[in-house]
């Protein structure tokens, strides 16, 4: 039979591969470095984390915490001379850190997606959106011009793009930003990835923008049973989507927990803050905006201790000592960095001490 | 001034929602919505105006060098440059040689008519063999910046680095003058000046997201460059090859003028230059009217390369 003729199905590759049990990401100790003249720079430094099919994980962290660095390490997209990568990323039984980039590109697109940022460098620019998307179906697919030219108009219709039909005639520059992302989305989902990675999807788009974009991810991963790694720094936007959140901090998940739970009993203090620091509309206004004091630290010569510990308002001598291993905490599922954790006596204990002690984080904390 | 009490900051912040709200029911705002809808055919509107006055007189310009290229003697009031030969150096508007003529009593305008081919022919095909070679290389050279491009990259140097007439003059010299090894020499030349430019464009092409979004989707390195790369650095390498062209003609002017050119015995305008040299004193409109045919042309590629550098390129329109 000709290739022409063998049209494979978006559906009929989801049940080829692997076993259905276990989880579909196990990502264990996972560590990557680059290599800058300073030194090494320790991106994303001994994460784990396991992902099952058809669920959502929320990787939470501000600016420089490694949570894009995590994304791309485990698609394996990071340049492979300037990048020490170590630990296991386990996927459908390939490891993913081992994987030669023949074994990656079948992977790329088929299995493994990724929405990028910002929609408006994601598409090239001279090449027509119907283009953009056939071109991606062809790859995977093996199928005609014209069956690809249907699928791409369907896609184009599911993620919500109106008149799509003309759309696909169209270049990137004609569309608008939340437009842009929707094609981005549609060439992500296009060959129907089982992980999907979405880098910060929304933070290029207006605020009323946002919510559809990220009720549009949602509708489509329940669709497809997809499972899905959603990176941002903004916990509002994980707060009702995710499943599981983890919290980054300087390269390390610092808590983890089902997105109830976390919101439910905070123990870690960065995640405390992080929370502290989402604006309320309920707030008078001219109030100012809670932000979290000093810097993220340098990767390339990280405090000692807990990383956290410079900028933490509950800081004891332990805490710049010796680092807190991840601790299980009392409810399911739930994991923290933490020596003396958020809602504890002892955490009182600490603020009482560092406000008479005159450390400002302090101070500030126990003024709210 | 009051403080704000918590009670009227939340009456705000509810105003607020609420005129927000109202706001995108609003039939005003529902076109900003669909702005996306509406930009389609008016920036297509836009960019569709045209050259310009100056643009559009570069092209006819060149309508009438191709038409003297294709047509040489064959266009009335033209007389053969071989066999019609007159009194030698006529000066500037004889009668029936509004150009005069050359020190062997050929008709310069009909020189200049019938040299077009020539002069044309090497210029476009040598520039082409640039673009091709060049243009490939380049992407190759920027796309793989490691060893591939380091060693691309330094070729390229060194090929510039060379005297260009020098390696023009050896070629000439070592395989013949004729129209073809003179082209060959000027596309040699050409080959690094082209890699140079698509090499840097392919460079910060290359860092551009939707790059990696095309690896991130499976796409082998080939592909990339083709589908990803080249078109956007295409309408940068044709405005540099339009110079080009105008480069290469003056320099095959040049190589004739030193004796290193075509063959005197096949017209061009470098060689109708070259042969009134001698007279430049008693006769400079043999000298003067192939070398204004030259700059105008030249003045024609430049402008037209510019214009539609200007007209192609993306960054402006698309953000």
């Amino acid at each position: 039979m000709s290739a022409r003729r063998r049209r494979s199905n978006i559906g009929e590759e989801r049940f080829e591969a692997a076993p259905l049990d276990g989880p579909l990401l196990d990502v264990v100790d996972l560590k990557t470095a680059f290599k800058t003249p300073r030194g090494l720079a320790r991106a994303v430094d001994g994460v784990s984390f396991s992902l099952e099919r058809g669920r959502t994980l929320g990787v939470v962290g501000e600016s420089g915490s490694g949570k894009t660095v995590l994304s791309r390490s485990i698609m394996g997209l990071l340049p492979k001379k300037t990048v020490e990568r170590s630990g296991t990323a386990m996927f459908e039984g390939h490891d993913l850190v081992t994987a030669s980039d023949d074994e990656l590109r079948g992977l790329w697109g088929a299995q493994l997606a990724m929405v990028f940022q910002d929609p408006m460098t994601s598409l090239n620019p001279v090449m027509k959106i119907g283009n953009q998307l056939t071109e991606m179906l062809r790859q995977h697919l093996d199928i005609t011009k014209d069956y690809s030219r249907e699928l791409a108009l369907a896609l184009l219709q599911s993620v919500g793009i109106p008149e799509a039909e003309r759309r696909l005639k169209e270049y990137p520059h004609q569309m608008s930003g939340g437009m842009r992302q929707r094609v981005v989305i549609a060439v992500a989902i296009a060959c129907g990835p089982k992980l999907l990675f979405a880098d910060e999807p929304t933070t290029a788009l207006d605020v009323t923008v946002q919510a559809q974009i990220l009720d549009l991810l949602q509708e489509q991963q329940r669709e497809r049973y997809m499972a899905m790694i959603l990176v941002t720094h903004d916990l509002g936007v994980v707060a009702g989507r995710a499943d599981d959140i983890a919290v980054m901090y300087a390269g390390r998940v610092v808590e983890k927990a089902p997105t109830r739970t976390l919101f439910g009993a905070v123990r870690h203090p960065y995640t405390e803050a992080l929370m502290r620091s989402i604006p309320k509309l309920a707030a008078p206004s001219h109030t100012k905006l809670t932000a979290i004091g000093g810097r993220p630290p340098d990767i390339i010569n990280p405090p000692s201790g807990c990383k956290f510990s410079p900028r933490c308002p509950y800081v004891q001598p332990r805490c710049i000592e010796e680092e807190p291993p991840l601790i299980d905490a009392a409810e399911q599922g739930h994991a923290f960095r933490c020596w003396i954790p958020v809602g504890t006596p002892e955490n009182r204990a600490a603020l009482d001490a560092n406000v008479k002690a005159g450390l400002e984080s302090a101070i500030a904390m126990a003024a709210v | 001034m009051p403080e704000p009490s918590p009670e009227s900051g939340r009456d705000i912040a509810t105003a607020l929602a609420d005129d927000e709200h109202r706001h995108a029911l609003t039939p005003a705002s529902a076109g900003v919505m669909a702005g996306g809808v509406l930009s389609g055919p008016e920036t297509e509107r836009i960019r569709r105006k045209g050259l310009g006055i100056g643009g559009w007189l570069c092209v006819a310009w060149l309508i009438v060098i191709l038409f003297m290229a294709f047509f040489g003697s064959k266009i009335p009031g033209i007389p053969d440059p071989v066999n019609d030969v007159t009194t030698p150096r006529l000066g500037w508007g004889a009668s029936g040689h509004p150009f005069g003529t050359d020190g062997q009593g050929r008709d310069v305008l009909s020189l200049i008519v019938n040299g077009t081919y020539n002069s044309m022919y090497i210029g476009i095909v040598s520039v082409f063999f640039g673009l091709v070679v060049g243009g490939f290389l380049g992407i190759v050279a920027g796309y793989f910046k490691g060893a591939v491009g380091g060693v691309l990259g330094g070729m390229t140097d060194i090929l510039l680095a060379y005297p260009q007439l020098v390696l023009a003059l050896s070629v000439v010299t070592f395989l013949g003058n004729s129209v073809f090894w003179v082209t060959v020499a000027l596309a040699i030349v050409s080959v690094p000046v082209l890699a140079r430019i698509s090499r840097a464009s392919t460079l910060s092409w290359s860092e551009r997201e939707f790059v990696l979004a095309a690896r991130a989707q499976g796409a082998k390195h080939g592909r990339v460059m083709l589908r990803e790369i080249f078109p956007n650095v295409l309408p940068a390498m044709l405005s540099i090859a339009l110079l080009g062209v105008a480069v290469v003609i003056v320099a095959e002017a040049g190589l004739a003028i030193i004796g290193a050119g075509v063959n005197p015995e096949k017209i061009t305008w470098g060689n109708t230059i070259q042969s009134g040299i001698t007279d430049l004193t008693d006769a400079p409109n043999i000298v003067l009217a192939p070398s204004f045919v030259i700059f105008i042309t030249v003045m024609a590629l430049n402008f037209l390369g510019d214009v539609l550098r200007a007209k192609f390129d993306v960054r402006e329109s698309a953000l």
